[in-house]
């Protein structure tokens, strides 16, 4: 099997108070340059994942151990301080579905540019557009401006783009909590038969149920540190018993 | 179409303004947008790309070309003749270069809801800006030409050649500038203020309401040579080269050595800086998302 993913020994570093006042900076000059001017909170520490092709991992942890710092490093949107991340093959964020649409224009002018945003090519986005529609169930709203949309219809024009992209590698942030039941099905299953036809899966999730039917793989962070590293159940035992 | 990649890459490693040609389709759609939003809900529309530059064109033109006495007449020797075509050649160049680098600096953090999300070749914001300002300054274009046309222009081949590189010159300049000051607003705010001032300035530090022989007269020789370095005060000239010499019984001058001399060192200085703009997005561009 093939490394999809390569995570060697990344850190990373944010700087939580900037001090962008003149009047900050000048004090503390004055006072010799005492103590740092900002203070820093380390969100990943030494983190080491590797992650074969077609597995589906899991990322657990509690509100602010790194899952999605982590996350972003592998789609790119952050880079390490030190350590390197390496990927094969186009990766894709399921990151906050809908974060490239515009509210003022058509649902078909947001599908193309949620779909360049995502990385589709023109002729990519014109071969899948009726199956992206389809899969929204959207029908003739395509070209009503989506601020009209509810907020369901929305979402699954979103969230249909976003499968559509085809990537090899899937990112998935804690999307999955939202739409209506059915939707929500059809999320899933659109996902296990994504997962079913080898791509590579990284599921960020608090819902523990769901992750252990998706993945198999879970990884459990704290404070920026991998604590465990397994099997999903093992994974999700190991995080209720905490 | 190249999917399948078989090596490990390195996510988030931009290549520059590489990385912009290989997402035109992107940046297409990205110009399309800003279009169709910007006029969204308004009754005029486009025109308002007519009509603002239309009020501004008037204003001045009773303000200075007529009190301030620069429009030549029969009681008024000293001033310009076509006073009024040697000044909106000048404006629509500025208003290109204004909207261009004051939207390109405010991009990135107008964005930052994408950028903090998804990666994309983040250099494509201030080039859309600059791209949907070239767009706005299409309309201004052709009625500067029609009024040229009204007048009895009858400009050379080189003439109108000379215009096509003042306006590169300005794209380039605005497009590295604004990558600079786009990057830099992400850190510190006080970028789009300064943007602000800077083009308060620019347009008085070129001969745009003014001639060019005025700041020769009172400043002398090397300090107009500074002034020519501004790469704008080139590229207007050669608007006015183009546009309203042609329109003129063509006595009045030009600045010496414009086309042999200026032209390309103020090319030079615009590739330049396009180039520091770049060097300086890539090198700050990494903490966007953190930052933002």
């Amino acid at each position: 099997m093939t490394t999809a993913i390569e995570v060697k020994g990344i850190n990373k570093q944010f700087v939580l108070r900037h001090s962008r006042s003149i009047k900050e900076a000048f004090v503390w000059l004055i006072k010799g340059r005492k103590g740092d001017l900002s203070e820093k909170f380390h969100a990943l520490k030494g983190v080491d994942l590797d992650v074969k092709q077609g597995e589906t991992v899991a990322l657990l942890g509690f509100n602010g151990s790194g899952k999605s710092t982590l996350l972003k490093h592998i789609s790119g949107v952050m880079i390490p301080d030190t350590g390197t991340v390496r990927t094969r093959g186009r990766v894709a964020g399921l990151i906050e579905v809908g974060a490239g649409f515009h509210h003022d224009l058509s649902g078909r002018d947001n599908v193309y540019l949620n779909g360049a945003i995502l990385g589709m090519t023109e002729d990519q986005i014109n071969e899948r557009f009726q199956s992206i529609v389809d899969f929204a169930e959207i029908g003739d709203f395509i070209d009503t401006e989506v601020k009209f949309y509810s907020s369901g219809m929305y979402l699954r024009l979103a969230f249909s783009v976003a499968v559509h992209t085809d990537p090899e590698v899937f990112l998935v942030d804690e999307i999955l909590a939202v739409g209506d039941e059915p939707f929500q099905k059809k999320c899933i299953a659109k996902i296990q038969e994504l997962a079913g036809q080898g791509k590579t899966l990284v599921v960020v999730s608090h819902d523990l149920d769901l992750v252990s039917r998706i993945c198999g793989r879970g990884v459990l962070l704290d404070h920026g540190e991998i604590i465990f590293d397994g099997p999903i159940h093992d994974a999700v035992a190991k995080m209720r018993g905490q | 179409m190249s999917q399948m990649n078989d090596e490990l890459v390195r996510p988030g490693v931009s290549g520059g303004l590489a990385d912009v040609v290989r997402a035109r389709f992107l940046l297409k759609l990205l110009v399309r947008k800003e279009l169709k939003v910007r006029y969204r809900g308004s009754v005029l529309g486009l025109l308002w790309s007519y009509v603002k530059p239309g009020v501004q064109f008037v204003v001045f033109y009773v303000a200075l070309g007529v009190f301030l006495g620069l429009e030549q007449s029969p009681t008024n020797k000293s001033g310009l003749p076509n006073y009024a075509i040697y000044l909106f050649s000048g404006i629509v160049l500025i208003n290109f270069f204004t909207e261009a680098l004051g939207n390109a600096s405010r991009s990135i953090v107008g964005n930052g809801g994408l950028i903090k999300k998804i990666y994309l070749p983040r250099q494509l914001f201030p080039i859309a800006s600059v791209w949907v300002s070239a767009v706005h300054f299409f309309p201004q274009l052709v009625i500067l030409l029609a009024a040229c046309l009204f007048t009895g222009w009858h400009p050379s081949l080189l003439q109108l050649a000379a215009a096509v590189i003042g306006f590169i010159i300005v794209a380039l300049l605005a497009a590295g500038l604004g990558l600079l000051f786009g990057a830099a607003n992400v850190y510190f705010r006080d970028s789009e203020n300064f943007v602000d001032m800077l083009l308060m300035i620019a347009t008085w530090a070129s001969p745009v309401m003014y001639a060019w022989t005025m700041v020769q007269n009172k400043l002398g020789e090397v300090w107009f040579t500074i002034y020519q370095l501004n790469p704008i005060t080139v590229a207007v000239e050669t608007f006015h080269y183009a546009f309203w010499l042609p329109t003129t019984d063509g006595n009045t001058s030009i600045p010496p050595h414009l086309l042999s001399l200026w032209v390309p060192v103020a090319l030079i200085i615009s590739a330049g800086i396009l180039l520091w703009g770049q060097l300086t997005f890539r090198r700050l561009e990494g903490r966007f998302a953190q930052e933002l």
